[in-house]
């Protein structure tokens, strides 16, 4: 048995669907052991198709980034700083610390999400559980959710895999929801670094955890989850060491919406302004 | 032992920046997997996707302008009877109303799905503004054309001849209206994105795309052989307006978040657009070479257009200008 067994929110069935509960994952690095389960359970249950392989030279991640046919992507992040109450190993003449964090990252399913509010044709909605998702046959490819998403997550599928032109990202598992299951990478995760259930019950989890290992030494410990930004929050949250940018995580991730009141301001104004400047040349010169 | 030949003088030098720094990046060398990595972000992988759109867009921006502010132009012109410019502006506008979807679904990656485009109607949305804008456009230039047309060639007379001129005058004054958003909303479409360099120039852009538009359409009409003094005013004012927004871009930089434009070499592509329809363009017009002045005007719109789908696509892979847009 591994972990709290059957008991745990990551193995029972649940009926977060139909009770019109709010869910969340709550990723923590530091029980992570890297061994991408959740990559490959997450291509497996949802069918993503072989992206192709590229070497990338970047520690172990040759996965590189989430994107379309990427919906968990386990980062390697290696970092001269000590892990907890580390110390440096005999090999090693001065005190040299190292450690090596590995992070699973995944759509963050925003509160105020930049894809669902920039999609032209609703495709993107908000489902009973609070998580965002696209509806692959209404969507038409447009492209404008990729460039609206402060993560960098969703992105359009490209020739020649199946599906191709669709705007994709991690679902929630939301096929696997409806009949009580629990997401794919949750449910495979050995160590419980990814942890599915209620977000209030993850959120108050999240926040003991960083108490307890900065406890135990981890003084960098700290949850990533941007509720005081436009984003007001995020459904799939994590714990990091050290900081946001070293996972490529905007500090200060702000949906786009909140430009457009000068952008339409703009826009508007100058919309007159050129109906007025082409009467007043024809009144004054013909 | 060393000698001061510069090729000995260069491995000195390597070798003090791999003490200094711990690795050493080079032509050719990719230092990812080096002891601790130095690449910004992690492993400079951007933070936010870069646009997916290809040349369809930018192109659609010059058309959709063009045609749009066309049909500002068209509105005037039958006001104060200059009926053959009415026509051929009505002309243009149509052809941009031709042209912009097929661009538009051109670019798409499904495009049998287009009609999903008007499956919502969403104001917080641009793109779906757009598309509702555009459809607006179609909706009044088509039939502001035809009837235009059979009043201008005489085809009823009488009673039915009166109602077809009232008609066209509504529907131009449609077009006119949805014309001039076709021109500027795109300015928004793109500023108000998780891109840097277009999110940080969100007044400019509408400003500039409108603007442009309206130079184009005046530029176009000229070169159609209208030449006359309100299109010539018209294009002046476009090319001031255009010389004030490249002063203002320059001046208005952002250092690290929105060097794209200032530093990167797509940077150009909009300050060669920008002078060709502002400086260059208002001096052509100065000396009275107007065919000259609106060709310059019409590469320059068509140009800047492009640099910035070009400065969006670096803007958007640079995890630094992510990181430093965050205090602005």
């Amino acid at each position: 048995m591994i972990g709290e067994g059957l008991q745990s929110t990551n193995q029972r069935k649940h009926s977060y669907v139909r009770d019109h509960v709010e869910v969340g994952f709550f990723t923590d690095p530091t029980v992570c052991i890297g061994c991408k389960a959740c990559e490959v359970a997450c291509k497996e249950w949802n069918q993503v198709p072989d992206d192709g392989f590229i070497w990338s030279g970047n520690s172990y991640d040759n996965t590189g980034h989430l994107g379309a046919s990427t919906w968990r992507h386990v980062m390697f992040l290696e970092q001269d700083r000590a892990k907890g109450n580390q110390i440096a190993g005999p090999m090693s003449l001065d005190q040299d610390p190292f450690r090596w964090v590995f992070l699973s990252d995944v759509c963050k399913h925003c509160e105020e999400a930049g894809c669902l509010e920039a999609c032209p044709t609703g495709s993107i909605v908000r489902t009973e559980v609070g998580s965002v998702l696209v509806q692959n046959d209404v969507c038409n490819g447009c492209g404008y959710c990729v460039v609206s998403c402060p993560f960098g997550v969703i992105d359009r599928r490209p020739e020649p895999l199946p599906d191709a032109g669709g705007a994709f990202k991690c679902t929630f598992c939301y096929d696997r929801q409806k009949s009580g299951l629990v997401p794919a990478c949750a449910k495979v995760c050995p160590t419980e670094s990814i942890v599915f259930g209620r977000l209030d019950d993850l959120r108050a989890r999240g926040a003991e955890r960083v108490q307890h290992l900065q406890q135990a030494g981890y003084n960098d410990a700290q949850l990533y989850d941007p509720q005081e930004t436009s984003v007001r929050g995020i459904h799939a949250f994590f714990l990091i060491l050290g900081e946001p940018e070293a996972y490529g995580l905007p500090p200060k991730p702000r949906v786009p919406t909140i430009y457009l009141k000068s952008a339409w301001t703009s826009a508007f104004a100058t919309a007159i302004a050129s109906i007025i400047a082409t009467l007043l040349a024809f009144a004054f010169f013909s | 032992m060393t000698t001061n030949s510069p090729s000995e003088k260069r491995l000195e030098e390597l070798r003090e920046e791999a003490w200094k720094d711990g690795v050493v990046p080079g032509k050719g060398v990719d230092v990812a997997g080096g002891p601790i990595p130095r690449k910004p972000g992690y492993y400079g992988q951007p933070v936010v996707k870069p646009p997916v759109w290809t040349w369809e867009i930018p192109l659609y921006f010059f058309v959709g302008g063009l045609g749009g502010m066309s049909a500002v132009i068209a509105l005037p012109a039958a006001i104060f009877h200059h009926l053959d410019l009415a026509r051929a502006a009505m002309w243009v506008a149509a052809i941009g109303v031709v042209l912009s979807p097929i661009l538009l679904i051109l670019d798409l990656g499904r495009p049998h799905l287009f009609i999903n485009m008007l499956r919502v109607f969403k104001p917080q949305s641009a793109m779906s503004m757009g598309a509702w804008i555009l459809t607006g456009f179609g909706a009044c230039v088509v039939p502001g054309l035809i009837t235009l047309e059979l009043h201008a060639l005489h085809t009823f007379t009488g009673a039915m001849d009166q109602f077809l001129r009232i008609a066209a005058g509504l529907f131009i004054f449609g077009s006119a209206i949805f014309g001039t958003l076709l021109a500027t909303y795109t300015g928004v479409l793109i500023g108000a994105t998780a891109i840097p360099a277009w999110f940080l120039h969100r007044t400019l852009l509408p400003i500039h795309f409108g603007i442009a538009g309206l130079g184009s359409a005046a530029s176009l009409l000229e070169l159609l052989g209208h030449q006359i003094a309100p299109l010539n005013a018209i294009g002046f004012f476009a090319a001031a307006v255009e010389l004030a927004l490249l002063v203002w871009l320059t001046i208005d930089k952002h250092g690290t978040a929105d060097r794209a434009i200032h530093e990167h070499n797509s940077g150009w592509l909009i300050r060669i657009g920008e002078i060709l329809n502002g400086p260059l363009a208002l001096i052509l017009r100065f000396f009275g070479v107007v065919p000259f002045a609106a060709i310059s005007f019409l590469i320059g719109a068509l140009v800047s257009r492009f640099g910035w789908l070009a400065v969006g696509r670096v803007s958007g892979s640079d995890p630094k200008s992510v990181f430093a847009a965050e205090r602005y």
